[in-house]
């Protein structure tokens, strides 16, 4: 049956496309985890939802209309946040509806059907064509660069900001570049889940991780081991059942985030902490 | 005469309308180990986020080894108060102290063997070695303190400033942190924000009171009994702790 599944090409597609977007996932879900940061990628990811329809209204590849939009989603909310007095969240909440509400004037201005607009929205792995492979592939090449070459600067800000810019760190430069990563993440990852999901294979993966982690490269190790298993354990139940892919993924994050979790509780008060 | 090691002139910091800071002019020479005491709210924490140029000053200059503050990131450490951290974060004692190298490290330049060996000696002087490898969420609060010191000591500081380092420890544990201190001096200039008023007037050459504004104290390295409670202008034992302050012993 594995032979019958690889014979195809949108499976042989979806199977990459999940390895690349598990990569990106893995290292920049952990900084998403240990930084909680979790409702900011939610409000990029939501807010990129205009760049999908800028997209459409420009006839060019929706994914590279997300591109811009969604970094400007993450300089936008990290600057409201760090330097307006704005709290967070109240930015957040903004970025996020006014990025929906542009997707949705710029998809009714655009002339006839938008095709695939589900698939942006709640993800298809199984129709991610040849182009955007290489874009996902491209962009994973510079996520993982970025943190790897940065790696100690990223750390430090996770950690402990303050001491971070007590060392001469450029504090406020790392963590803009920090959500910059996850603007990118996003779009790696709409293909997979859509936009709407994203946010839960962003965090899912590298919060079971954390659990079996001593520290944070072995948890972005696990947790890319982990968004890789559920992408693809989603993906066959899919397959099997003939279900949406994106919605799968997630039930199987979610299902396993809970076992995970129940089994944490159960031990835990086992041995009466 | 000798640079001194931070200059401040005066200085004045408004924070929510309110002067927390006003008309403060202090000179540290190298060598210097200042006690800084004072009440809660009277500018200690402000004063040291001054020096690390984390906080501007409203008015007055400050002058951190002749260079304005923050600039020379790489000749200071930082004990802070409390590490406000996830207590879930994956990473080991070794790790957090190995972060205490980034002050000397630059851009794309990773940690390396030089830094490792760094990190063995400051775990050697804190006496952290035989937990290097165990979880910082996983530490009491006294172990907690000793790596933050670590980490501050692993960058080769030649300036160290702590906040009330042995606020969250309990009373043996705070003895071993002013002893491992007391070993620090001489070495590095330090000065050090505490409420332990009496452990700190048997140890510091210099006793700084800050109450908005400062009295500094100087005359050599005891303080004559009473001393403290004067400054205060009332009793030092109300401050914080419900015990009298304990005779500032003269001559050692």
């Amino acid at each position: 049956m594995v032979h019958e599944i690889l014979s195809y090409e949108f499976m042989r597609n979806a199977l990459l496309a999940a390895l690349l977007s598990s990569v990106a996932c893995g290292i920049i879900g952990s900084y998403v985890v240990v930084r909680r940061i979790g409702f900011i990628s939610g409000g990029i990811a939501h807010t990129a939802f205009g760049g999908i329809g800028l997209g459409y209204w420009l006839g060019v590849n929706p994914l590279l209309g997300v591109i811009p939009v969604s970094l400007l989603a993450a300089l936008g909310i990290g600057l409201l946040g760090k330097k307006a007095k704005v709290s967070e969240d109240t930015a957040i909440g903004t970025f996020w509806a006014a990025g929906m509400a542009v997707g949705v004037i710029f998809i009714g201005l655009t002339p006839g059907y938008a095709p695939n607009l589900f698939s942006y929205l709640f993800g298809n792995i199984l129709t991610v064509p040849s182009f955007d492979l290489w874009m996902i592939f491209l962009l994973d090449a510079v996520i993982v660069a970025t943190a790897f070459l940065f790696q100690k600067e990223l750390l430090a800000i996770s950690f402990d900001e303050e001491y971070a810019s007590v060392s001469g760190v450029p504090s406020t430069a790392f963590y803009l570049l920090l959500l910059s990563l996850i603007a990118l993440t996003v779009v790696v990852m709409v293909r997979v889940v859509g936009i709407v999901m994203v946010i839960a294979l962003l965090t899912v993966p590298a919060a079971i991780a954390r659990r079996f982690s001593r520290s944070l490269p072995a948890m972005m190790a696990l947790a890319t081991v982990l968004s890789l298993l559920f992408s693809v354990i989603g993906l066959w139940l899919s397959y099997l059942f003939n279900l949406a892919s994106g919605a799968t993924i997630i039930l199987v994050a979610a299902a396993a985030f809970l076992l995970v979790q129940l089994a944490g509780f159960t031990r835990g008060s086992a041995a009466e902490r | 005469m000798k640079e001194p090691v931070v200059a401040c002139e005066g200085l004045r910091v408004r924070l929510g309308g309110v002067d927390v800071l006003r008309g403060l002019t202090l000179s540290v020479f190298e060598g210097d180990f200042i006690g800084i005491v004072g009440p809660n709210g009277g500018g200690k924490t402000t004063l040291l986020r001054c020096i690390l140029g984390l906080l501007r000053p409203t008015e007055g200059t400050i002058r951190v080894f002749g260079d304005p503050p923050g600039a020379s990131f790489g000749r200071v450490g930082y004990v802070p108060q409390r590490l406000f951290f996830d207590r879930d974060f994956p990473i080991d004692v070794e790790g957090l102290v190995l972060m205490g190298r980034l002050s000397r490290k630059r851009l794309l330049q990773r940690y390396g063997r030089d830094d490792r060996r760094k990190v063995d000696m400051a775990l050697e002087t804190t006496g952290l070695g035989p937990i290097r490898r165990r979880q910082v969420g996983a530490l009491s609060g006294g172990e907690l303190q000793r790596a933050l010191i670590a980490r501050a000591l692993v960058g080769d500081p030649e300036l160290l400033l702590l906040d009330e380092p042995t606020a969250s420890v309990d009373p043996d544990m705070k003895t071993s942190i002013y002893d491992l201190l007391e070993g620090l001096r001489g070495r590095m200039t330090i000065m050090l924000v505490s409420h332990d008023t009496g452990a700190i007037s048997r140890r510091v050459t210099r006793v700084a009171c800050l109450n908005c504004t400062l009295d500094m104290h100087e005359e050599g390295s005891s303080l004559p009994h009473g001393t403290l409670d004067d400054l205060y202008r009332y009793p030092v034992d109300a401050i914080r702790h419900n015990q009298p302050v304990p005779p500032a012993r003269t001559g050692d």
